[in-house]
């Protein structure tokens, strides 16, 4: 598929002698929801990262819209960054600046907008989570939720065409890790976005992705719609999905 | 045998890593100085944060470096037979050239170095580095230069008062405990100062600031593996800095002061 919006092409990807990823391909097209599920450990947001080149790949290729983008640099990967927006796992909050100085600190750094423009839309995005009165606490002052919040309100700030969500829910009540996946659903449709989510959260899975890979020793086990992967008689997936520690996956 | 040799092959890897790593960063600092007018608000702050604010640090460190300086030189003194009133030379000697320069840089390694290594290293293993890359800002001219930055100016600005106040500490020392009177000590002081000896002696302290600043982003930036990482990185880059900080120091010695 040539044309796909996003395509990854044969990713291999190791840390000294330990190899991750070992010839991921996948491609995502324009608008798609997609959630990439796995054990943890087995590369998840390793093949994100690689998405706005915070990784490297040993070999392989990352398109957005045929160009590779895991050999830009200078302005030319400034501009695929600010096309991308990103919610950490540990939402990598910045912890000496404020809510607020968080949400804003793309468009001042980079974008270089002025105070009242970055200060209405801090304030339009923080409302978008739920949370426009909060913008002078400082991120230590957060529950986990709300830290989320704040990450996504961050990722979103300058409307990027993809959202990419590294375990968005983990880590978080039940009922919070609901929140959130509503508001990811609810800024998906609403921002008209392409999104990848990172997850081992079955619920969550379902929940946000009209589509659903499964990484299993460094590449791509299942990739298909919910339905497929709910009726699936793949063994690693099933064992997956259903959340045990018998069956062929080895838990490290 | 054969693991002492794997142990001495293992730390020669790691020193040719480290020190290609601190050229790369220096390099990459030169190059963000193009951008230095977009960070002069965060320079401000470093300059603050870490030079300001380390003065109290070197102000108590160098009475008593003068101090000591004092007493040990009149102890000498008293075992060659020289003459008292020449304590003010050696004391002002030993000070601005090598005492305050060396022991301002060292201290400042351990408040300053470590701290920044600590904050960058937190920085880095929570995922905040990237987030910075991710919204296309270059953590190098966001942190790094700023620090570097402050690092070079700070140390040398610090030197200038650990002179003066170890001046004063050897004098008060002088004055009180060996009996020499803050005339004759002040005039030997005078005599022997020369302008030449102070200026190298800031010139060398922002050459310590330097290697302060570029080994602590470099550790912070290189830390890995969570809080442990940054004890790591922290305790790594004060080692580091205050082995370069006596190695420049010698040889700038060396070139510096002929004998
Ligand atoms: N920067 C790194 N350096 C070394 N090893 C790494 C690095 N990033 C990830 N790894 C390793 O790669 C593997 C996959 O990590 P990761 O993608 O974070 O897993 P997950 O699927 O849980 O997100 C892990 O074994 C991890 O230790
Ligand atoms: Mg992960």
């Amino acid at each position: 598929m040539a044309d796909a919006f996003i395509s990854i092409r044969d990713l291999f990807k190791g840390f000294g002698a330990q190899e991750v990823l070992s010839g991921v391909s996948l491609d995502i097209n324009k608008g798609e929801s997609v959630a990439i599920i796995g054990q943890s450990g087995c590369g998840k947001s390793v093949l994100l990262k690689h998405l706005i080149q915070l990784l490297e790949p040993d070999s392989g290729q990352v398109l957005i819209e045929g160009e590779d983008v895991t050999a830009l640099h200078g302005r030319a990967l400034v501009k695929l960054r600010s096309r991308v927006g990103m919610l950490f796992q540990s939402s990598a909050l910045f912890d000496s600046l404020t809510v607020a100085e968080n949400v804003g600190l793309g468009l001042k750094e980079t974008e270089h907008l002025d105070d009242a423009t970055i200060e209405r839309t801090v304030r339009e995005k923080l409302d978008m989570v739920g949370l426009g009165d909060i913008l002078e606490k400082m991120p230590s002052q957060l529950s986990g939720g709300m830290r989320k919040r704040v990450g996504l309100a961050r990722a979103i700030a300058n409307n990027p065409e993809v959202l990419l969500y590294d375990e968005p829910t983990t880590g978080l009540d039940p009922i919070t890790a609901d929140l959130i996946d509503n508001m990811i659903v609810e800024l998906n449709q609403k921002l008209n976005v392409t999104s990848i989510a990172v997850t081992h959260d079955m619920k969550s899975a379902f929940k946000i992705a009209s589509r659903i890979i499964m990484l299993y020793q460094g590449k791509v086990e299942i990739d298909g719609s919910p339905e497929e992967i709910k009726n699936t008689t793949n063994p690693v997936v099933r064992q997956f999905i259903e959340g045990s520690s018998i069956g062929p996956v080895q838990v490290q | 045998m054969q693991f002492g040799l794997e142990t001495i092959g293992r730390r020669g890897v790691n020193f040719v890593r480290i020190t290609g790593g601190l050229f790369v960063l220096l390099g990459r600092f030169i190059v963000s100085l193009k951008h230095a007018h977009k960070s002069f608000g965060l320079i401000l702050e470093q300059l603050y944060v870490l030079g300001v604010k380390s003065l109290p640090l070197i102000v108590i460190i160098s009475i008593f470096v003068g101090a000591v300086s004092a007493w040990q030189a009149a102890y000498q003194f008293k075992f060659i037979g020289a003459p008292l009133r020449l304590l003010g030379h050696a004391v002002g000697k030993a000070v601005v050239i090598e005492l305050a320069p060396v022991l301002s840089a060292i201290v400042f390694a351990g408040r300053v170095g470590a701290g920044v290594a600590a904050e960058l290293g937190t920085m880095k293993v929570t995922e905040q580095i990237d987030a910075l890359e991710s919204m296309g800002i270059n953590p190098i001219r966001y942190l790094a230069m700023p620090r570097i930055i402050a690092c070079v100016f700070m140390v040398p600005f610090l030197v200038v008062f650990a002179n003066f106040i170890a001046i004063m500490g050897g004098l008060i020392v002088s004055v009180i405990g060996v009996d020499v009177s803050s005339e004759t000590f002040l005039n030997g002081f005078k005599d022997s100062f020369q302008l030449k000896d102070f200026v190298n002696g800031l010139v060398k302290a922002a050459v310590f600031g330097l290697s302060i600043g570029l080994v602590g982003c470099y550790e912070g930036f290189a830390a890995s593996g969570g809080a442990q990482g940054v004890g790591k990185a922290t305790t790594t880059s004060v080692v580091i800095s205050s082995v370069l900080i006596l190695i420049f120091n010698f040889l700038f010695a060396v070139i510096l002061f002929r004998v």
